[in-house]
């Protein structure tokens, strides 16, 4: 995982609600056995028209588009299916951060494992974000991850949750599964004192 | 429960049975009992555990199996997709190298991962239960804490066969009363979502509870739990009761002799105490429950088979105005038209919803004697080879056969139309699996959700139809 401390950079908006994982990665993509790639097809079925040219209606496909490091996005996203596809797209795409007003529990998870930041506003900021975005499409905000806040042209200061963990994982840069390694002897103790539910080889 | 004790739910109970580690400021590290595994969400962790020189901690706690992209036609006609036969080629490989079970391509026990969990055995009340797949929910019906992870995850569970969780909190979904005939298991859930949308659980657990539960079979308390992830909760759970017991015993990989005994007991504790409190509670009347059928691109758009669609002008919210706006644009309907008696292209029977026997014998009982509509393809796929073998052994698939529909192998199939089987750009379905996002079930194609008897009802009419006029 890359360190992430601080960003400022240029947002896109896609304020649609409820986007699901079948939109951001349409399963027909899902047949892969590593992760390169996904990026060109984020978001395919919205992106590309029927021939395979680039829809130019869509937002990605704008000047804008191309360059934002910052998606901000409708109510409620991410929902659908678990794949990790979903977050490896968004990233492979260049993306660092998603700004929704909530986001569905396993892209959460998934992207917080990742160093994508997932990062829910209230519903007033959200709507501020996409007038500075239609006012003028170049603007640029800074997140600031220790401080858990996004900082906007006006130098307000507005404040995001992340879980702790999450936090200190994201800003060294490390895998969270090193601190599952890391109470590899509290696992032992626990099967040695619970019993096995099923055995798969038997 | 003894008197200094707070009352515990049934999600309570089973979470702290399952706490490996729980520090101030961190996730809890929590133990998994059973992890499923299948080809599309498990290669690149295996790729991680190689790079990292891991090995699978517990294979014995791991089984695999092939179901999202594998065709449903006759087994003896070759894969032609070169994506899918590289990913079933690497799980095999995968399973291999790390010693883990497969049901693979020619194992009479392979299928959708949520059908042969339970019909193996394998899910039992009181576990965890996780795999790459957000429809994991279904194993809740068995009183389990199951839910979908991401690949990430699944490296994690691979390797140390725990996951870290931030606790979620209790909803319960209460259900009470008599289900008409002609309403069905996937009439409650689908009115849950529509209800509370597609968000409404999120960062919740359902217990579904209420007379109305405890009447339903597994097969349908299964169908119920499925679709939790559609109503935005990670899991959804039912306690074990004499129901639950019964189905998983003498199951091949269940408890048996002196050890189911000791189970059932261990079992019996687990369902919530009197008193326990949830965190949210919604109460749903089953005597005033009609079909469902969703109108929208998300499984939150449902309404009463006889109502009219919604007119997004009554919504004051501008963004959900916007997003119904959108829906409707996208599936070809106006506000206020009924969906009774709209032209459908494509009937699917079939998914982790809806797969299972008695999902199968409803459809047949009611296309028995009668023929699907010329203008419509019905598709009929089993969850399981089990649940396929089980069929034909009652003569179902011949029912289904002379009324025109086709027979097909175990797999996801067009629930998910990565293999193939796939509606066509315009297309509308009818369809009893879970989701009905755009493009969901093939790039452009329209999908209704129902029940099995809605839908059966639907391939014989080749319009949406009422199924209780046809009893």
């Amino acid at each position: 995982m890359e360190k992430f401390a601080t960003l400022t950079a240029t947002m896109v908006a896609i304020p649609t609600e409820n986007i699901d994982t079948d939109q951001i990665i349409p399963a027909r993509f899902l047949k892969v056995t590593d992760k390169a790639g996904l990026g060109d097809n984020l978001f395919c079925d919205w992106r590309y028209n029927a021939d395979g040219t680039p829809n130019p209606d869509f937002v990605l496909n704008t000047t804008q588009g191309k360059k934002a490091k910052i998606l901000l996005a409708g109510d409620n996203f991410g929902c659908g299916s678990s794949r990790e596809h979903a977050p490896w797209a968004i990233m492979g795409y260049g993306f660092q951060a998603v700004i929704s007003t909530s986001f569905a529990d396993i892209f959460c998870n998934n992207s917080l494992k990742l160093g994508l930041l997932p990062i829910a506003v209230d519903k007033e900021t959200h709507l501020q974000l996409l007038s500075l975005l239609e006012e003028e499409p170049a603007t640029q905000i800074t997140i600031e991850l220790q401080n858990q806040a996004v900082v906007l042209p006006d130098g307000r200061k507005v404040t995001f949750p992340i879980d702790n963990f999450s936090k200190t994982c994201i800003l060294k840069g490390v895998d969270q599964l090193g601190y599952l390694q890391s109470h590899a002897a509290a696992i032992e103790v626990y099967e040695a004192n619970h019993a096995d539910r099923v055995n798969t080889l038997a | 429960m003894s008197t200094n004790e707070h009352p515990k739910t049934l999600f309570e109970k089973i979470w702290n049975q399952h706490i490996v580690v729980a520090e101030p400021n961190n996730p809890t590290v929590l133990y998994i009992d059973l992890h499923l595994v299948h080809e599309v969400t498990s290669p690149q962790a295996f790729t991680g555990l190689r790079e990292k020189g891991l090995k699978v901690r517990h294979p014995d706690k791991t089984m695999a199996t092939m179901d999202h992209g594998i065709p449903t036609t006759p087994l003896d006609i070759p894969i032609s997709d070169e994506l899918v036969i590289k990913q079933i080629n690497q799980l095999e490989k995968n399973c291999q190298e790390f010693g883990i079970p497969l049901h693979g391509l020619t194992s009479a026990y392979r299928g959708i991962v949520h059908v042969i969990g339970p019909e193996l055995g394998l899910t039992q009340p009181g576990m965890t239960v996780v795999c790459g797949d957000s429809h994991t929910s279904t194993h809740g019906a068995f009183g389990t804490l199951a839910f979908g992870i991401g690949t990430s995850e699944v490296e994690h569970v691979l390797a140390t066969q725990c996951l870290l969780q931030t606790k979620p909190k209790t909803y319960a979904v209460r259900v009470e009363g008599t289900l008409s005939l002609g309403v069905s298991a996937k009439d409650i859930i689908l009115n849950l979502i529509s209800r509370i949308g597609i968000g409404g659980g999120t960062g919740h657990v359902f217990e579904y509870m209420g007379s109305t539960i405890r009447g339903l079979s597994m097969e349908e308390r299964m169908t119920v739990c499925n679709m939790s992830i559609e109503g935005g909760a990670r899991a959804g759970m039912i306690a074990p009761d004499e129901t639950t017991f019964e189905y998983i015993k003498e199951r091949p990989l269940a408890p048996k002799g002196e050890a189911w005994n000791a189970a059932v007991e261990a079992w019996r504790k687990l369902p919530t105490d009197d008193g326990a409190v949830f965190d949210q509670e919604i109460t749903i009347d089953a005597n005033t429950l009609e079909p469902m059928i969703t109108y929208g691109t998300n499984p939150g758009m449902g309404m009463k088979i006889t109502d009219t669609i919604p007119d997004p002008d009554s919504i004051k919210e501008v963004s959900e105005r916007q997003t119904l706006v959108k829906a409707l644009q996208y599936m070809g309907l106006r506000p206020g038209q009924p969906l009774l008696g709209q032209p459908i292209d494509v009937v699917f029977l079939g998914s982790c919803t809806n797969s299972r026997i008695s999902d199968l014998r409803v459809a047949a009982n009611l296309i028995k004697g009668r023929k699907v509509a010329n203008t419509v393809r019905f598709m009929v796929v089993p969850g399981s080879q089990q649940v396929k073998l089980q069929a034909e052994a009652e003569g179902l698939d011949k029912i289904f056969k002379e009324a025109g529909a086709e027979w097909r192998e175990a797999g996801c199939s067009m629930c998910i139309a990565m293999n193939g089987d796939q509606l066509q750009p315009g297309q509308y379905a009818v369809s009893t699996s879970n989701r009905n996002f755009e493009g969901r079930q093939g790039k452009g194609g329209r999908t209704f959700l129902a029940s099995p008897l809605t839908a059966t009802a639907t391939a014989i009419v080749g319009k949406i139809a009422d199924v209780r006029t046809m009893f």
